[in-house]
């Protein structure tokens, strides 16, 4: 025979206010559309043209007699295409009335901003004791890593392609460090054209 | 019986004139979208154009059967629509809001705002 168990009443509870209540309600409303929300705003065609440009610089790093010189050709590359990628999601977003700087895009860019700076930092520090060989490597790992988190806030298809970089940044230690450039190419050119064409076709631009 | 509800003030009480007015927004509440998976199955659906069973029952936490059972009281109220398919060999069965589905909800938020602002007012 099951127990009867009394029903514990916390008599000196407060009572719960009418108005908090419908407070409580509002603020369920919001934190359900905000956690039901992606960052739709990521460039499908200025991602593609970042690809382009990152084909343009494959082509031109690869003439590049000095490493240094190599160094330049992609740091320059680097800028254009966030540049690039920043107005087109401005851009994106615009159409699509909505804001970059609402909850999504927060998140996206709190994912991706910090495996991006890592980049940055150990660039710098393999540029200091002279390991460009590192340099092609490690730049997909941590743009595929940027992306992968990002895109954690994203649609589906976004990770997708951060993955296919890291991928990619693992192969590309494994194989001759001359392998780096056409590498670059491969992912910063050819994924970035072929995923920004299926995001444009797919989710509006 | 309730003795001495309250004091005398200006003709009405302020109790009793708070529950006259949370009376009022209680009475023209809609009960139906007031329930919290409902709610939020309205809400979610709200701000995106299409949300699969899946996507729902993963937001709002819910199990295949909870989320079942509330979508289709919605659905026989025609807030929402349901669209199945199949993606591959896999059934997908997707929500989205209708015109109506968007009024009650809208109308749900005024009668919330509307509630705390009665309550402000005391």
């Amino acid at each position: 025979m099951g127990k009867l168990q009394a029903i514990k009443r916390d008599e000196t509870a407060e009572p719960v206010r009418l108005s908090d209540r419908a407070e409580e309600n509002l603020q369920f409303i919001r934190e359900t559309i905000e956690r039901s929300t992606h960052f739709t705003a990521v460039p499908g065609y200025g991602g593609a043209l970042m690809g382009v440009t990152a084909i343009v610089a494959t082509y031109i790093a690869a003439q590049q007699i000095y490493l240094r010189d190599w160094l330049i050709v992609w740091l320059t590359e680097a800028f254009l295409a966030f540049a690039i990628g920043l107005l087109a999601m401005w851009q994106k977003s615009k159409i699509a009335k909505t804001s970059l700087f609402s909850v999504p895009a927060r998140k996206f860019a709190f994912g991706f901003l910090p495996p991006l700076f890592c980049g940055v930092a150990i660039t710098l520090g393999l540029w200091r004791f002279e390991h460009y060989d590192m340099m092609a490597p490690v730049w997909m790992l941590l743009y595929g890593a940027a992306v992968v988190t990002g895109g954690a806030f994203s649609v589906r298809i976004v990770p997708v392609m951060g993955w296919m970089f890291m991928a990619i940044g693992a192969a590309a230690f494994a194989l001759p460090a001359s392998f780096g450039n056409i590498l670059m190419g491969a992912s910063f050119g050819l994924l970035h054209i072929v995923f920004g064409l299926i995001i444009a076709r797919r989710y509006g631009g | 019986m309730a003795k001495n509800l309250a004091i005398k003030n200006n003709g009405e009480s302020q109790p009793l004139r708070v529950e006259k007015a949370a009376g009022q927004v209680s009475e023209s509440l809609d009960k139906l979208i007031h329930d919290r998976t409902r709610l939020g199955m309205i809400s979610a659906l709200a701000a995106n154009e299409k949300m699969s069973f899946s996507d729902l029952k993963n937001l709002l936490n819910a199990s295949d059967g909870n989320i079942s059972v509330h979508a289709r009281k919605l659905e026989d109220a025609g807030y929402v629509t349901c669209e199945k398919s199949f993606r591959g060999r896999t059934p997908l069965t997707e929500y989205s809001i209708t015109a109506d589905g968007r009024v009650a909800l809208e109308q749900y938020l005024n009668h919330m705002e509307a509630l705390i602002a009665a309550m402000r007012n005391v």
